[in-house]
């Protein structure tokens, strides 16, 4: 096969979510159909307007030593957290080159987030007004810098084929993934480490999310606030945590005895060009990344059995999507298991591509597809087959997985993975 | 009061603990703050900020260069404290 058409592997998952700090506690609670929101207890959320979130479930001060966690913004530190686990599950033992099965110059990382070091951001201008500009931390640029988490992971991992940091909204932890499959694909790498994250679960963000009318203010039952797809939706859960992958081209592998999840089949983009926020009401940008995945692989509609959607819980969002599926897919979307996984893990903006492509990866491994929680009353819009209440389980021989992410600005990216 | 050379270098030792890591018995005399007590030069700006709150003194951005060991903290703080 040429170095320009190789084929993708996953080899290793991380994660540190609401529902569990690690890849086998967040599996666990999606099947289960747990929530991972609460009421934010903190003193400044007494008097916002949206006072819940989808908080991390092991704080990483439980995880990072105290001296590198205090260079690191949060976000930084779930990924981190999730690449060192990914990294472990790939089977390296160390670092590349230190662990001689992984050559430092063939070892990318592309770790992603919407926001960025948004709380360092403020939390350090606090401090310049508060205490003055002698005790503004002079790790204040590193941390917040959007690409702080690629360059922290490539350095504990020892990537030097290239770091980087697409950043595209809440598409921007799936847009990772595919780039990262691209380097892999084209040859520029052999192994990649990548995903997305998000640490924005502040005053500032939530007030900015709120007043954009994005977010539910369904304080008085936070585990039932988020819940796409259903006619009484009102906004998305803010959430925060981190999921990586370990992408590895299928010959080097095997090379090395590595065992292989799933296939990452390959990436649809596309742009609405519509508007900054709102998602093209026909879901004909959507339609169009799903009409790209299909022209640039050789993923065969039958074989997509599940999806895990991008269905954040806003009204007009989780409808354009499954607009854009039928357009695509027509019949074909009849046999597939539609899964919200939002409504229990909250929507982790950049880190919800890559916990999310986690989540993917496993429904294929373990053949089930997580419930969509919280959906009491179908919206009669969504004309597809949404797993609800409880999870179920998937067929059996070849099957494929599609994971929706679509982000503020018209940004639609669509991964596929496949059984190997 | 002035600080004496000993309670210097004592209170170093927890700026460098807190900061680096390093436990405090490691922080002595002759010891590198960048060579052996792992503090890069953005860590290096802390410790200067959290010793000259701790020891009342001012540690021009100019002088912090000839900072190498915390003997040479130590020496720095004694001439200048206030």
């Amino acid at each position: 096969m040429s170095p320009t058409n190789r084929t993708v592997v996953v080899t290793g998952i991380g994660a540190t979510t609401p529902l569990g700090g690690d890849v086998a506690s967040f599996w666990e609670a999606l099947v289960a159909g747990k929530s991972g929101v609460s009421l934010l207890e903190q003193d400044w959320a007494a008097e916002l307007p949206v006072r819940i979130a989808a908080q991390i479930a092991v704080e990483p001060s439980e995880i990072l030593p105290r001296p590198q966690a205090r260079k690191l913004d949060r976000s930084a530190q779930f990924a981190l957290i999730a690449a060192q686990q990914a990294w472990k599950d790939a089977g390296f033992t160390a670092k590349a080159g230190e662990d001689q099965s992984a050559n430092p110059d063939r070892v990318g990382a592309v770790i992603a987030s919407g926001i960025g070091g948004v709380t360092t951001l403020l939390d350090q201008y606090d401090v310049l007004k508060e205490k003055g500009v002698r005790r503004v931390s002079p790790h204040t640029v590193p941390m917040l810098m959007p690409n702080s988490p690629a360059a922290n992971v490539g350095i504990e991992l020892g990537a030097r084929a290239g770091v980087h940091t697409p950043v595209s909204a809440c598409a921007s932890g799936a847009e990772a993934i595919g780039y990262a499959i691209e380097m892999i694909r084209t040859g520029r790498a052999d192994v990649v480490v990548a995903g997305g994250t998000e640490a924005a679960i502040h005053p500032l963000p939530i007030v900015a999310f709120g007043n954009m009318m994005a977010m539910s203010k369904n304080n008085d039952d936070p585990q039932g606030a988020s819940r796409p797809y259903d006619s009484g939706r009102d906004g998305f859960v803010l959430g925060e945590g981190a999921g990586v992958i370990v992408l590895e081209s299928e010959e080097h592998a095997k090379a090395r005895g590595a065992r292989i999840y799933v296939e990452a089949v390959g990436q649809g983009i596309s742009a609405d060009a519509h508007h900054i926020t709102q998602p093209e009401p026909s879901g004909n940008g959507i339609a169009h990344a799903l009409q790209n995945l299909l022209d640039n692989t050789d993923l065969k509609p039958a074989e997509i059995v599940h999806v895990n959607a991008h269905a954040t819980s806003t009204p007009q969002g989780d409808v354009a999507e499954i607009k854009a599926l039928r357009k695509v897919f027509g019949d074909d979307v009849d046999h597939m298991a539609i899964s919200a996984t939002k409504s229990m893990t909250g929507h982790l903006l950049g880190g919800a591509g890559g916990i999310e492509t986690v989540a993917s990866i496993l429904a294929l491994v373990n053949r089930t597809a997580p419930p969509t929680i919280n959906l009491d009353e179908l919206d009669p819009e969504v004309n597809a087959d949404v797993v609800r209440g409880e999870a179920r389980q998937l067929p059996e021989g070849q099957i494929a997985v599609l994971n929706d992410s679509f982000g503020f600005g018209g940004h639609n990216v669509v991964l596929a993975f496949r059984t190997v | 009061m002035a600080a004496t050379q000993e309670e210097i270098v004592e209170g170093l030792a927890e700026i460098v603990n807190e900061i680096a890591g390093i436990p405090v018995e490691d922080v002595q005399l002759d010891k590198s703050f960048t060579d052996d007590l792992d503090v890069d030069s953005l860590s290096m700006v802390e410790v200067v900020v959290a010793a000259e709150e701790r020891f009342d003194v001012k540690i021009p951005d100019e002088d912090v260069k000839n900072l190498k060991t915390v003997g040479d903290a130590t020496d720095y703080i004694l001439k200048h404290q206030a």
